[in-house]
């Protein structure tokens, strides 16, 4: 089990996590200068795993979500004789939500561009606001499911009711857990500044948020504009 | 103040029940008694309860696996006799509790025990394989393991507390809705589920990057064992769907890359073929008619991988040890039940099997096989590497030939059964040509109690006997991949220093260099090693979940409140900590290194010029 003919030996230790970036080869037939987990270069870097691993859990929500729509679409007209989503949809409320989701996310990008630039300020600044519009997003987004249940089109009027309160109120509750998450993350950039673990957890909030932009992009359409439509 | 909960939800009437909880109350309380009183307390809390050792928490897993395996055969003991003394009477279990029994052996055998026992296995063996010091997310790995004993305790805790679901394991509408179920029975299950059921995708996340993204350098894809591509085809399937159960032994096969290709095709064929359980739902021809040909072609991967296994048989030099029996078990029992599954896979078959004993015995014959033979091989062949000596081999033996036995005398009659128009989760009958058959069905289910009792007894032997079964060399049974590489047990670093691995047999080539040329490899420079630092996040997070879905499920709102809190700021405690590694010295590392080295050459001397 030796190293010894091998450039593998010479840095300190590279094969441990997230320390392969610091490896160098030098020679034996291998051309590496950063091991990417790619075939035989050695385990990736530490940034590499956290992201990679975050992507996975992200394609694992998708599918999650793919399935609410699914069932959203088939019982899309099932409203057993109660309102329909014309009848209940808030068209200003809607669009307004969606604003905010967006201009959320291109904060959140420029969050990033501020935190590459490694400025506390402007990186606290672009997360408060992204914040901002998120707790806008979900205010706008409980005052409609409030309304609708002082209505009486609560989740248990009809399937249609459930599967919509089903699919909006799963994004929601994503939302909250990115503010809390959001939250946490700017008490720690302004106490712990900017070191390599928070730097990667940075990047999965980033992936997040953008992630449930993406989400609500077909929540609305699938939701609401088709749902407008029927 | 407590939701629904009052003292009538303790089934004061039922005596089973009552009995049976009472005694699992008092046996936990008699060993957590033992464990304080001895002062074992801080070892375990140190070492194990806030372990983020990849191969602890594979031990920790397994153990949860076999203990709820032994819960759920209590449960199929309890059916097996019911059936047996209910012809034409009502037998010794009440309908509403025969439900419960069922369903809860369907959920605690699938969830609680096959899953944990072979993410445990994945766990333990995996990063050795791949040559690495641990998983991708260590602490991670721990949240899920302590999530799935929360999801196996509330389960439990229905027995005593409440009621466990009535509907079968899969809680089909409308059965399961509240006018049919009012209980909290479906309640334990789905907070049960959910919660466990994170864990598990947690699993899934972390498995998936750790073969995809942490391999020892010169670990390409096709270099890596048999057993890494199954675990990664089963944890693709955590992801995209969870729960598939797919797990076999591996060796290097008769042609690798058809067995790699025969895995992954299954992995994804697996994922089209859902819709097979549901054949007399009403979806129509076509749809019926896709899923039947899936299903049917999975048989094909099937028989790819049947075929390599045979052959690499045929080309090797086999020692009849227990885990080779288990596997080779596995591999007839298997294809018993592939062939029954393809006649299940033609829909109009379907129409009159379906709900049937012959499905019944159709997927135990695939899961016991495949689930439960393959665990037990894989127990057996890690064993010496998990704790440094093997198990008992004439007590092994015994357990598996009195399993196959009793396996099939169990299942054949109730295939035939089945086939005699016998529905499954029959509380009594009255038909008498079913009889005889349950009635050897109920012999068979004593013959598996017998082997439970030896596998019991194999490891009480095993542990008293562990100085004359001690492995020295780290590689008990003459290894090919690298886990035999190391120590056994590993070093918490498993590898002083990490492998170049030059070939698909990597630790074979280290092992006949060495015989060769009648030395190890020179020593190496050891250089300090930065492992991960215990937590006790994932028990403290699954000490909030349970608090938080036993209030889900008895409606204690302000209890689901604090254990939401709870959860966010161990959260944020975990996240807040400044020191996440800590650091072997090089001489540490050294002094393994240099005893296993030791071990190795005191073998290599032995065998000196005899091939191995």
């Amino acid at each position: 089990m030796s190293a010894t003919d091998t450039p593998f030996e010479r840095a300190s230790d590279p094969y441990r996590v997230g320390r392969s970036r610091d490896w160098v080869s030098t020679g034996a037939g291998r051309g590496y200068v950063y091991a990417t987990g790619h075939g035989e270069g050695g385990p990736a870097s530490k940034r590499v795993i956290v992201g990679y691993g975050f992507w996975i859990f992200l394609l694992s929500d998708i599918v999650m979500f793919s399935a609410f729509f699914a069932a959203h679409a088939v019982l899309q007209t099932a409203t057993a004789g109660g309102p329909s989503g014309r009848d209940l949809f808030n068209w200003w409320s809607i669009v307004a939500q969606t604003a905010f989701l967006l201009v959320s996310s291109f904060t959140c990008g420029l969050s990033a561009v501020a935190t590459e630039a490694r400025d506390q300020l402007w990186t606290q600044v672009a997360l408060l606001v992204t914040g901002l519009f998120g707790l806008g997003f979900l205010v706008l987004e409980g005052r409609d499911f409030a309304g609708m249940v002082m209505q009486g089109a609560g989740p248990q009027r009809s399937a249609f009711l459930s599967s919509l309160f089903a699919v909006v109120g799963l994004h929601g509750l994503h939302v909250s857990a990115g503010l809390l998450w959001l939250g946490t993350m700017m008490a720690q950039v302004f106490v712990k500044g900017f070191r390599p673990e928070i730097l990667r957890r940075l990047v999965c909030f980033n992936l997040f948020w953008h992630a449930l932009d993406i989400i609500w992009v077909a929540l609305f359409t699938i939701v609401y504009l088709i749902g407008l439509g029927r | 103040m407590f939701g629904k909960l009052t003292w009538d939800a303790i089934p004061w009437s039922q005596p089973i029940p009552l009995v049976a909880g009472s005694v699992v109350v008092l046996v936990v309380l008699a060993v957590l008694a033992w464990v304080a009183l001895k002062g074992y307390l801080p070892y375990l809390w140190r070492e194990w309860i806030t372990s983020v050792d990849h191969k602890r928490i594979g031990v920790m897993y397994t153990l949860l696996g076999l203990v709820m395996l032994l819960r759920g055969f209590i449960d199929a003991i309890m059916m097996r006799s019911q059936q047996a003394i209910a012809f034409r009477a009502a037998g010794y279990l009440p309908p509403e509790h025969y439900d419960q029994i069922f369903s809860a052996h369907g959920t605690i055998m699938i969830f609680f025990a096959a899953m944990p026992i072979i993410i445990g296995l994945m766990n333990f063996a995996v990063p050795l394989q791949l040559g690495v010091r641990d998983v991708a997310f260590p602490t991670l790995n721990s949240t899920s393991f302590w999530l799935t004993a929360t999801g196996a305790l509330l389960v439990n805790i229905s027995l005593v507390i409440g009621e466990f679901a009535r509907t079968g394991w899969l809680v089909y509408p409308p059965l399961s809705e509240l006018p049919y179920s009012p209980g909290v029975g479906v309640d334990y299950y789905l907070w049960a589920l959910l919660i466990s059921g994170v864990g598990t995708l947690m699993t899934g996340i972390n498995f998936v990057t750790t073969i995809l993204k942490i391999r020892a350098p010169g670990m390409s894809y096709l270099r890596m064992t048999i057993f890494c591509w199954t675990a990664l085809a089963a944890n693709l399937l955590i992801v995209a769907a969870f729960p598939i159960l797919t797990a076999t032994l591996g060796m290097l096969a008769f042609n690798y890359r058809s067995m790699v290709a025969a895995t992954m095709f299954i992995c994804l064929v697996s994922y089209l073929v859902w819709m097979h359980h549901f054949f007399t739902m009403g979806a129509g021809a076509d749809v019926n008619a896709f899923f039947g040909i899936s299903t049917s072609i999975i048989a094909v991967g099937t028989g790819v991988k049947i075929y390599n296994w045979l052959f690499t048989m045929y080309g090797g030099r086999i020692r009849f040890t227990t885990p080779m029996l288990w596997s080779v078990g596995f591999l007839v029992t298997f294809t018993i039940g592939g062939m029954t599954g393809v006649l299940l896979a033609v829909p109009p078959a379907d129409f009159l099997l379906h709900n049937s004993l012959f499905l019944v015995a159709h997927f135990h014959n695939v899961i016991i096989a495949g689930v439960i033979f393959a665990a037990f091989a894989g127990v057996t062949y890690w064993f010496p590497k998990a704790f440094g000596f093997k198990l008992d081999e004439g007590w092994g033996k015994a357990a598996f030939w009195l399993s196959l036995l009793g396996f099939y005398v169990v299942f054949v009659p109730l295939y035939v059964a089945g086939l005699l128009g016998m529905t499954r989760r029959l509380q009594h009958y009255d038909v008498a040509a079913w009889r005889p058959w349950v009635l050897v069905a109920g012999i068979g289910i004593i013959i598996m109690m017998a082997a439970a009792a030896c596998q019991v007894v194999q490891f009480v032997v095993s542990i008293r006997r562990r100085e004359q079964l001690r492995d020295e060399t780290g590689d008990p049974w003459d290894g090919r991949s690298l886990e035999w590489a190391t120590a056994s047990p590993p070093p918490p670093f498993n590898f002083a220093v990490l492998p170049n691995v030059q070939g698909a047999e990597p630790y074979w080539g280290i092992k006949q260099r060495a015989i060769e040329t009648q030395q190890l490899s020179a020593e190496p420079r050891y250089e300090p090693i930065e492992m991960p630092r215990n937590s006790p996040t994932g028990f403290i997070t699954a000490f909030f979940s349970t608090l938080t879905g036993f209030a889900l499920i008895w409606h204690i709102w302000w209890l689901v409140g604090l254990g939401l809190v709870a959860a966010y700021a161990v959260f944020v405690w975990f996240a807040w900590r400044d020191a996440v590694e800590y650091s072997i010295p090089a001489e540490e590392v050294a002094r393994y290194d240099r005893e296993r080295r030791r071990a190795r050459e005191q073998w290599l001397a032995q065998h000196a010029g005899q091939p191995a």
